[in-house]
Formats: structure tokens, C-alpha cells, sequence
């Protein structure tokens, strides 16, 4: 069968390379004039958004992979670097982290597509499977990228997930072994987590390209799930569905931008602010948002190996259902009750997500049981039964009737939306206690954090705070930010006696500071910060108001709530009583109070006013890129929303003629 | 990106290949165009930050001066101090090496570059130089006494034998240049500061 391709195209250079290797030809033929029903509404959108999500994600992680450590003792710190020092690191990161639940959105609903229109149905059925394939292999990904962080929530995270196979009877045991490679996770866990999480998405692109061949051999499916009957039937893809898919790319693109420039850590949990703990679990540990309704299920079972099958089932049961579904009426728009029961299961696998971020008990374990019987009641009873019983609406002749029907696709993301939403009040819950709320400089999307009372923080914070905690991830040169000049900062950390390596009797050496020097810590180690303060761990300040719930508001809290503990309070001896601390027994006595500090401003010297002003100064610390992310977002946000709309007009020029 | 392939396809070969529609043609020029100029547009503002994260990051910038106490630098000694990861020699001259490095007349020079260009001036006895061959890359020997020196009695590169003088500058060997001088200054006479 060797032989040249007879290559259409005009252009000497394009022929001469198509002749040879005809990727020209092959593009043309796939994505320019390849047939495609016309009546698709945006719900199409969603494999395109996801094949852009994949690009980003790889596009990112290699520049974030330039400056990640895959190393416990290094890879909290390095991430730090990533957001405080390298160029747009921190836009980089956030692009990324939440980009992976980007990615999970729009799989989902272009999974929830498959679902409602029947695209899994034969022909279709190894299309299917395939996309299955690439779910199990993006939460595999995306699991072990939430490990690389190196914080409390990665740990645990990690320990949870791969405890989940000691499940298994015999074998169990040692493939948790394995997956470690030692006896708890640890710095061999991290990584090769590193080296697959870096692999995977290659993988992705390979089984992605089987999906869409196979995808470009039996046809996409259409909204009313029957065939192409004739070319009236279709549109070539391009241009019609390339601008189609760029409106859609577009909006996706400003929801992307909208989080990560105005609430970059709303999926994410504060605990993973907290550098990774081997020998204490955070109190409440919960997966992202993504898998919660797996983990439901995971937990709504009493019998550990029970649990475990009946959440890997929940996945693996995906892969035979064109077997299951025993109708032989693709779309649910022709299936008077599967069109009912569907949402039916979507509410079962929301539900389960909700159960998921709360703690399991009460209500949350009856209505977890309650959904998991019902998506698995679904598939295994509801599906086979009624594609025998269910008595379809008559089918359209041909696809060149179209009905556009905009509701389903708004009601998807209605309840994405909200489903979000609910699974976030887990960690309110948690806290149980009410903060007094303040109003800060840095609130709402056009708030920036308040220089002049961020440099009063810094004062109140190196004359009081600084005596016990340290604030490691910030060097001098870093108080640019909140407005100090080339010489303050220089003066500053002039005044300030920091290690300087070894002197030449191979002695730890001390000196003064320059701009370039970190924070200076108390305490040499964590031992001697320990012994100093009753076996109590003053926490590093960095990045404080990021890694407790409540934020500025908590800290102020805790600033101001000291006070006598209630009569009927036993108190150990050493702690001291907080209103607003969780538990309310806090090892750290009663730091400000009136008058403790002076300020150069004028501004009032009580308490109140220095809690504000540390709190304003932890926020920045924590966030020192807000004020840029927030310009950024604007502009990103509103260049996005131009072109939305530009790429709308043209989409409606193309179209007019077919509408 | 995806945006930017399907809005510049849409602009090489859109016009109705389907259905024959005459409607405005201009105002949908217009807007393809308009809607390839700005997926260009923004594939380069992504394309941005992450060539720009490549560059050094505020930590590397910030570490970009040190400062070297020259006392207890004998003549006819010299130091290695790193700076921004690179070897810096800093040489104490004695009078002889620093007669030599004058003497010599230009245009016997492969790169030409007069001896006072090359220290600050009132403080000829220090040479300070960025220890790196200008040929590819090496450490060349003669910073320290026991160092071979080449017949210029300054440096030798051992790789491939370039020869420098007591100035630092190439007088023989393949390399091109003479021994690059990084920017410094004396903070005080013991005291300088590079970067």
C-alpha cells in the first residue's frame, strides 16, 4: 500500500509535506469538512472546553515543574517560592490549582451529555468506555498533583486515598506498601507521585486521541439522538462548530479567570496552607470538591472492603452502561420517564457530593445511604427495567427539524452551580463558633489591603508577635509591598541580627540583615521554639490568615478575645481562655493590649485598633500578589467578555444562513 | 489556544462554504478578523508569564550583590568569592604584575583594552575579574600562587589553553575575549562591593 498521497492543496510547501505525511489532509478532512449534525446546542461545548482545560493544565504544570522540589523537606517551601518570587508564579499556580477543578466541571458535564442524550449507546459504546478510561485516569492525575503541595490536606489526603487498597483482603497490604514504597507515605510516596502526575496527562492525550478518533469514525451524537440521515442533516465543523466552540471557549475562560483572580482558595481547604504533619490529622479532612460524592459513598457503608468496592463500583459500573441502558431511544427527550429519573440520579450523585463535605453524622449518614442505594438502584434495577417498559415519544423523521432547547443546559449548570455551593458549608460547620466579622480594606474585588495599617501590623508584629513566631516564607525585601522604601526596608533589616552561614571556624555565623534576608526566627528549630514555649508550637505566621478558617476575621478574633473562662470550665494548667479559638483553650497567653505598641501615625494605640492592623498585615503576608491578581482579573475579565462577544456576533453570521 | 486555531481557520477559509449567504460580508470580515487579531492577542498575553517565569525570580535578583573584605588579601594572593553562581577572582597585584599589565602596548593585544579601563583607579593592586574562560566556559588556574600561570603570569585555562595576563586579558589560546571585569565598587579602601 506504499505510495505518495495526491495532496489537494494549492500551497507548494503544504503539498509537498502533505504528499509525503498528509496530516494536512487528515486535518482537513477531521476538523474542517467533517460532517456534523447542525442541531447541537452548547452542551457540545463541553469536550472542546475540556480538551482546553487538558492544554492548560500541561502548559502550566511544565513551568510549575521548573520550580517545584519533590522533596518533604522542601516542597511546602517551594511552592511558597513559586507564589511569593517567581515571575507570575503565583498566576501560573493559581491557573493551575484551579484548573484542576475547572477540568472536573466540564467533564462532568460533558458527561452528564453522554447521560441525557444517550450518547453511549451503540455504536457509541467504546467511545463511551474510553471516556471512562479518561475520568479514572484525570482523578488518578489530579490526586496525586493535590499531594505535591506537601500540606496538611495532601498528607492525609494521600494517606486516606492509598490506605483505600488495604481494603483488599491478602493482597491489600502490601500494595499499600508498594504504592509508598516504605511504610507510611513519605518522601519515596512523594516522588513518584511527582513522576506519574507528570506522566498522566501524557497518557490523557493518548487515550483522548482514541476517544476522538473513535468519535470521528461513528459520528457525534446529536440532541435528538437519532442518525444523520442525509448531508441536509449536517454542517461541515468548521467553521460552524470552531466558532461555536470559541463563544463557549470564551465565557469558560472569564468563569476560569473569575476564580482565579478574585477567589483563587475558595475550592481549595485552609488546612493545606499547613505544611504537611505526619503525626497529627487535621480535624476535619475532606477530598476537593471533586470527589466528595465517591467518598460518600465510601463512607456511607459500615464494612471497610464493602465501602471501597461499592466506590470503585460506582466508577467501574460507568464502563458497561450501553448494557445496562437496555432502551434503545438515545435521547432523553423521547423518554417520557428516563427523562425524569436521570435528574433523578443527578440529585442522588449531588446529594452524595453534599453528604461528602460533612462530617458523617445524623442526617448526613441516612441521606448518603439513601442517594448511594439510589445511584446504584439506577443503574443496576431503574435503567435495564424501564428500556423495557418505558414507552417512547414517537421520534423526529430527520435531524433538519430542529428544536432548540436551551433549559436543560441552564438547569445543568444551575445545579453545578449550586452544587458547589454545597458542598463548601462543611468547614463553616466546623468551626462552630461566630467571628467577629470586620470590615477590612481588602474585601470585594476591588478592595487592596490598607498600607498605611499593613505597616502598623508589621510594627505590632516585630515588636510583639516576632518574640515567638516565626514568619519564614517573608525576607525584608518582601515589605516593598506594603509600601516601604528601598532604604527603610534596608535600614530595617540592618537592625535586625540573622544567620549568616558559617564563619571560617566552620561556626554558625550571625550578622546583620540585608533586603535579601528571611524574617528572623525565634527559635533555631522547631525543638527549641518547643521548649521555650511549654511544648507549644508558636505556627509560622506566613501564611496564617490563608490557613485558618475565618482568615483576618480569626485572627482579630483571637487578638481581642481573651477573657476569664466561664465558672463551669475546668482549664488546663498553662492554657489560657479564648473566645474564639477552637476549643477555647489556646497555649498563648494574652499578646496586645492597650498601649503595647507605638505608632509614628498617630493612630490610636488599643487594642482593637493594633488586632486590626496585624490582621491586615497577616492578610497581606499571606496574599502579597492580591492587588496585582485583582488588576489582572479586571482586565482579563473584561478582554474575555469583548471577545465573547465578538466571537458571538460571528458565530450568529455563520449560523444565519443554517438557522 | 484552542481559541486562537479555530478563529484563524475561520479566517483563511470561512466564507460559507455552506448554504451561500450574501448577507454583509464586510461586517463579517470585520469580525472574523477582529476575532483572530484578539485570540492572538491573548495567546500571547498567556504565552507572557510563562516565558517571564523562566526569567531569574526575586530571590536569585535579590542575592545579586556581595560585598568582600580585601584585608587579608596578601600581594600576590588572590580569592575566589562566588557571585550570582559564578566564580569572582579577586587578585591582590604585586608592583611587578601590575608594571607588566601597563607596559604592554595595545596592539599587541587580541582584544585590545588598556590595563587602567580594567581597575578602578587609585586602587591598581586589585584586579577583580569574573573567573570564567570567554572560550567555553571553564575555570581557568592562576588565582592561587601555586596555580599554573601561563607565560603571561596571569591566568591558564586548562581546557584549551587559552593564556591571559595579569590584567585578565587573552593573549593567547582560542579564546575570543579578554576575562570579563563585573560591575563593582569600593565601599570602602579594604571593602568592595560586586553587583
Amino acid at each position: 500500500m506504499a505510495g505518495l498521497h495526491k495532496s489537494e492543496f494549492a500551497n507548494p510547501v503544504i503539498n509537498w509535506v502533505d504528499t509525503r505525511l498528509p496530516i494536512f489532509t487528515m486535518m482537513q478532512k477531521e476538523y474542517g469538512v467533517f460532517p456534523t449534525p447542525k442541531n447541537f446546542n452548547y452542551f457540545w461545548n463541553f469536550g472542546a472546553l475540556a480538551m482546553v482545560c487538558l492544554m492548560v493544565m500541561i502548559l502550566t504544570g511544565i513551568f510549575l515543574a521548573m520550580n517545584y522540589q519533590p522533596n518533604t523537606e522542601l516542597a511546602f517551601a517551594s511552592v511558597q517560592h513559586i507564589m511569593r518570587d517567581v515571575n507570575y508564579g503565583w498566576l501560573i499556580r493559581y491557573v493551575h490549582q484551579n484548573g484542576a477543578s475547572m477540568f472536573f466541571i466540564v467533564t462532568y458535564i460533558h458527561i452528564f451529555r453522554g447521560l441525557y442524550y444517550g450518547s453511549y449507546k451503540s455504536p457509541r459504546e467504546l467511545l463511551w468506555m474510553l471516556g471512562v478510561v479518561i475520568l479514572l485516569l484525570m482523578m488518578a492525575t489530579a490526586f496525586m498533583g493535590y499531594v505535591l503541595p506537601w500540606g496538611q490536606m495532601s498528607y492525609w489526603g494521600a494517606t486516606v486515598i492509598t490506605n483505600l487498597f488495604s481494603a483488599f483482603p491478602v493482597v491489600g497490604k502490601h500494595i499499600v506498601t508498594l504504592l509508598w514504597g516504605g511504610f507510611s507515605v513519605d518522601q519515596p510516596t512523594l516522588n513518584r507521585f511527582f513522576a506519574l502526575h507528570y506522566l498522566l496527562p501524557f497518557v490523557l492525550i493518548g487515550v483522548i486521541f482514541l476517544h476522538v478518533a473513535a468519535l470521528h469514525i461513528v459520528g457525534s451524537n446529536n440532541p435528538l439522538g437519532i442518525d444523520v440521515k442525509s448531508p441536509q442533516d449536517t454542517v461541515p465543523f468548521h467553521p460552524y462548530y470552531t466558532i461555536k466552540d470559541s463563544v463557549g471557549i470564551c465565557v469558560f475562560l472569564m468563569i476560569w479567570a473569575g476564580f482565579v483572580c478574585f477567589a483563587p482558595n475558595f475550592l481549595g481547604d485552609p488546612n493545606n496552607f499547613i505544611p504537611a504533619n505526619p503525626l497529627q490529622t487535621p480535624a476535619d479532612i475532606v477530598p476537593e470538591w471533586y470527589f466528595l460524592p465517591y467518598y460518600a459513598i465510601l463512607r456511607s457503608v459500615p464494612n471497610k472492603l464493602l465501602g471501597v468496592c461499592l466506590m470503585f463500583g460506582s466508577l467501574l459500573l460507568l464502563l458497561v452502561l450501553p448494557w445496562l441502558d437496555t432502551s434503545r431511544v438515545r435521547s432523553a427527550r423521547f423518554r417520557p420517564i428516563y427523562r425524569k429519573v436521570i435528574w433523578v440520579w443527578i440529585l442522588s450523585f449531588v446529594v452524595l457530593g453534599v453528604c461528602g463535605a460533612h462530617k458523617p453524622e445524623g442526617i448526613w449518614v441516612i441521606l448518603s445511604r439513601v442517594a448511594t442505594l439510589y445511584y446504584f438502584a439506577h443503574l443496576l434495577v431503574v435503567l435495564p427495567i424501564l428500556g423495557k417498559i418505558e414507552r417512547p415519544l414517537p421520534l423526529p423523521e430527520s435531524i433538519s427539524n430542529p428544536v432548540v432547547v436551551r433549559s436543560g443546559l441552564i438547569a445543568a449548570l444551575v445545579a453545578a452551580f449550586f452544587g458547589l455551593q454545597a458542598m463548601q458549608p462543611a468547614r463553616a460547620e466546623s468551626a462552630e463558633i461566630r467571628l467577629p466579622e470586620q470590615k477590612w480594606s481588602f474585601d470585594g474585588a476591588f478592595g487592596t489591603p490598607d498600607m498605611a495599617a499593613a505597616q502598623r501590623g508589621f510594627k505590632v508584629y516585630s515588636e510583639v508577635c516576632a518574640a515567638c513566631h516565626a514568619m519564614q516564607y517573608l525576607h525584608y525585601r518582601d515589605l516593598a509591598g506594603i509600601g516601604l522604601s528601598a532604604e527603610q526596608i534596608k535600614a530595617f533589616a540592618a537592625s535586625v541580627t540573622v544567620p549568616q552561614g558559617l564563619n571560617d571556624e566552620g561556626m554558625p555565623k550571625e550578622g546583620p540583615g540585608t533586603p535579601a534576608s528571611q524574617f528572623r526566627s525565634p527559635f533555631p528549630n522547631d525543638v527549641a521554639a518547643r521548649a521555650a514555649n511549654n511544648g507549644a508550637l508558636p505556627p509560622d505566621l506566613s501564611l496564617i490568615a490563608n490557613a485558618r478558617e475565618g482568615g483576618a476575621d480569626y485572627i482579630y478574633g483571637l487578638m481581642i478575645g481573651f477573657a476569664d473562662p466561664p465558672k463551669d470550665m475546668k482549664m488546663q494548667s498553662g492554657m489560657n481562655y479564648n473566645i474564639y479559638f477552637p476549643g477555647h483553650q489556646i497555649a498563648m497567653p494574652q499578646p496586645l493590649r492597650d498601649g503595647q505598641v507605638t505608632y509614628t501615625d498617630g493612630s490610636p494605640t488599643n487594642l482593637a485598633q493594633m488586632a486590626k492592623d496585624v490582621s491586615t498585615f497577616l492578610y497581606w503576608a499571606a496574599n502579597p500578589e492580591e492587588t496585582e491578581r485583582k488588576q489582572i482579573g479586571f482586565r482579563a475579565i473584561l478582554y474575555l467578555g469583548f471577545m465573547a462577544c465578538v466571537t458571538y456576533a460571528l458565530k450568529r453570521k455563520v449560523w444565519a444562513a443554517v438557522h | 489556544m484552542a481559541d486562537s486555531t479555530a478563529a484563524s481557520t475561520a479566517d483563511s477559509h470561512g466564507h460559507d462554504s455552506h448554504g451561500g449567504h450574501p448577507a454583509d460580508p464586510s461586517k463579517r470580515d470585520m469580525l472574523e478578523l477582529m476575532a483572530s487579531a484578539g485570540a492572538a492577542i491573548f495567546g500571547a498575553s498567556i504565552v507572557w508569564p510563562l516565558v517571564a517565569s523562566m526569567n531569574p525570580a526575586a530571590d536569585v535578583l535579590a542575592l545579586s550583590s556581595v560585598e568582600v573584605d580585601l584585608t587579608p588579601i596578601q600581594p600576590g594572593q588572590g580569592i575566589v568569592v562566588s557571585w550570582q553562581g559564578k566564580p569572582i577572582f579577586v587578585r591582590h597585584r604585586t608592583p611587578e604584575e601590575i608594571k607588566s599589565a601597563k607596559d604592554v602596548k595595545l596592539n599587541e593585544l587580541n582584544d585590545p583594552q588598556a590595563d587602567a579601563a580594567r581597575v578602578k583607579a587609585g586602587h591598581d593592586e586589585w584586579l577583580v575579574l569574573i573567573g570564567i574562560c570567554t572560550h567555553l566556559g571553564c575555570i581557568p588556574l592562576g588565582n592561587k600562587p601555586a596555580d599554573v600561570r601561563g607565560e603571561f603570569g596571569g591566568y591558564f585555562c586548562p581546557c584549551h589553553g587559552s593564556v591571559y595576563d595579569t590584567s585578565g586579558r587573552i593573549r593567547r589560546g582560542p579564546a575570543p575575549k579578554n576575562l570579563d571585569v563585573p560591575q563593582y565598587a569600593f565601599v570602602t579602601d579594604s571593602k568592595i562591593k560586586i553587583g
